[in-house]
């Protein structure tokens, strides 16, 4: 095939997909910076030019510090937990455990349920004075409390339904890894005496290394992308307590109506999310690098 | 095989089994309430006693209560969409990056993966109104469209299409195949399962996406039942939590029979899906 062949062939096949992509990722991403500079239409006014003001308005709105705070506790309370458990749940369905099988399904399940119908569950999980967990409280005399609805509960709440859901989509990145591995490593540090534990620390944890940062990567986008449990079991409430950035998104862009200010915040969302990519960009250069 | 020297022994094997027990229990509970509640009358929703009748009321309570058939159609037509039109866009793509020289190649591929960091999950309030100016809100090809290049689809074939061996490639151009002829012939069979992988990983996303398809829907003719199911329980009908959870085990029912049969394969294909 001739060299403008190629060219050609190249760029006909990538055409459709390219087309879509900067339909709905890179015009979007581009268009939300330049609408985030005007004003929301309002009536017969159109949008004009307005400068940094939405961007003012973002610095002195109390309730968008809340969220970005609670995106970062939220992504702070999760990540770390999500990991450490998916790794037991690794290594333990790893090894010639009882029930094996039916433990890897227990763990992975939650994976594949919608959002939404794990938050409808949850909800009633989570339902004062009926609600499972109140019951299983009560056992124990502890008074009935509101978990979603007072707010120094609502957000921990959410937590643990999100380490629930994300820690058995991590085990399954694990077990692959672990399974990779060579069994001679583990009998060489046999030989030379390592315990299990030092052998975990020194051996199996660095190798992992590469898995850990790969779902270290997810987890931070889904901590910023994924709030469909919280329209349904708190619409960020009470008092804003469990607002993350895309809800609050949300609630400007299409309760509100405010487009402009939903734009200026949405450019927050992408430079964070932009800002990740960076990070793991750099992080795998070096990895490449150290190999 | 797993480091069969470092397996628990003793007191420390029971209680790692014990803890893995506890955890899976942890992890099924919430399954198991719901299960509870919804095959059994509103007064043993909260009550746990073994004499309970079953019952499968609820679920025609719930089935009666909402258009829930039009809701599954629209989520079938809506992933069988969205795979079909990923999969040709996403092979032609693959195959460009995979095998053809030509300039801009690179940033090209480069502006593809922006993609998997800024999806279009957070572009919400733009594509809204990309969608009011195309004239196609409120319908099942709106919720779709954003979706259909998918970045994921193209990195991930785009590496099967490289372990594909040159020579294959020569000989059947050799035998008189056109570019798109060796793309069908020779790529897409080796490719089949990782074409299997993204299937199932694009239909369980598109079959559990929430946010967009609720922003960009508005009635019932285009609602999937993620949507279908939190405009059910989100109206105050003075439903009970039974009919609400028999709903929500409704919606997932497809799902998790198709996992509970298929469980290696989803298994293997969200673990290929993830490993790149």
């Amino acid at each position: 095939m001739t060299r403008s062949a190629q060219w050609i062939y190249g760029w006909l096949l990538l055409l459709p997909a390219m087309a879509l992509l900067v339909l709905f990722t890179h015009y979007p991403a581009l268009a939300t910076l330049w609408q985030s500079f005007f004003s929301t239409p309002k009536g017969s006014r159109g949008s004009v030019f307005v400068g940094a003001d939405n961007y003012e308005q973002l610095v002195s709105d109390p309730i968008f510090w809340q969220a970005l705070s609670n995106n970062l506790w939220y992504a702070l309370g999760t990540i770390p937990a999500s990991i450490v458990i998916a790794i037991l749940m690794a290594l333990w369905v790893n090894e010639r455990i009882v029930g094996r099988g039916f433990l890897r399904l227990a763990y992975f399940t939650p994976t594949i349920l919608p959002m939404i119908a794990v938050a409808n569950i949850w909800l009633f999980f989570y339902t004062p004075e009926y609600g499972l967990l109140q019951q299983f409280l009560s056992l124990f005399g502890a008074p009935n409390h509101n978990w979603l609805g007072s707010k120094s509960t609502a957000l921990p709440a959410l937590m643990a339904v999100t380490i629930w859901k994300e820690a058995g989509f991590f085990m399954i990145f694990y077990l692959a890894a672990l399974q990779s591995m060579s069994p001679h490593l583990a009998e060489a540090a046999a030989i030379e005496g390592a315990s299990r534990w030092y052998f975990f620390r020194r051996v199996t944890f660095p190798l992992l290394m590469p898995t850990t940062l790969f779902v270290l990567v997810n987890a931070v986008i889904n901590a910023f992308r994924l709030i469909d449990h919280i329209v349904v079991m708190t619409r960020g409430g009470p008092d804003n307590a469990t607002a993350l950035l895309l809800y609050y998104v949300y609630e400007i862009g299409f309760r509100f109506w405010d487009t402009a200010y939903a734009a200026a915040l949405t450019v927050v969302l992408v430079t964070i999310l932009a800002l990740v990519a960076l990070a793991q960009f750099v992080f795998l250069e070096r990895r490449v690098h150290y190999q | 095989m797993s480091a069969l020297v470092y397996q628990p022994r003793g007191a420390v094997r029971g209680l790692e089994t014990a803890g893995a027990w506890v955890l899976g229990f942890l992890w099924v509970l919430p399954l198991l309430y719901a299960f509870w509640t919804a095959f059994h009358p509103a007064e043993f929703s909260t009550r746990f006693a073994l004499a309970a009748p079953l019952t499968l009321d609820n679920f025609v309570r719930a089935w009666a209560a909402a258009p829930f058939a039009r809701y599954f159609l629209n989520t079938v037509v809506l992933v069988t969409m969205v795979l079909a039109a990923q999969l040709v866009l996403v092979t032609l793509a693959a195959y460009s990056f995979a095998r053809f020289e030509f300039p801009g190649r690179n940033a090209l591929f480069a502006l593809v993966l922006v993609q998997l960091m800024i999806m279009p999950d957070v572009l919400i309030v733009e594509n809204y109104h990309t969608m009011t100016v195309l004239g196609i809100k409120d319908t099942i090809l709106s919720i779709g469209l954003p979706y259909m290049a998918s970045a994921f689809g193209i990195f991930l074939l785009r590496q099967t299409f490289k372990t594909v061996p040159r020579e294959l490639d020569e000989a059947a151009r050799v035998e008189g195949c056109t570019p798109l002829g060796v793309l069908w012939r020779v790529y897409v069979p080796l490719a089949r399962p990782t074409y299997l992988a993204y299937a199932l990983v694009s239909v369980s996303y598109h079959w559990n996406n929430f946010l967009w398809p609720l922003i960009i829907t508005n009635s019932v003719e285009s609602r999937p039942v993620t949507v279908g199911l939190q405009v059910f329980s989100a109206t105050d009908q003075g439903l009970d939590w039974s009919v609400i959870t028999a709903a929500t085990l409704l919606t997932t029912a497809p799902l998790l029979v198709a996992f509970l049969l298929f469980q290696k394969q989803f298994v293997q294909s969200f673990m290929r899906a993830g490993i790149r």
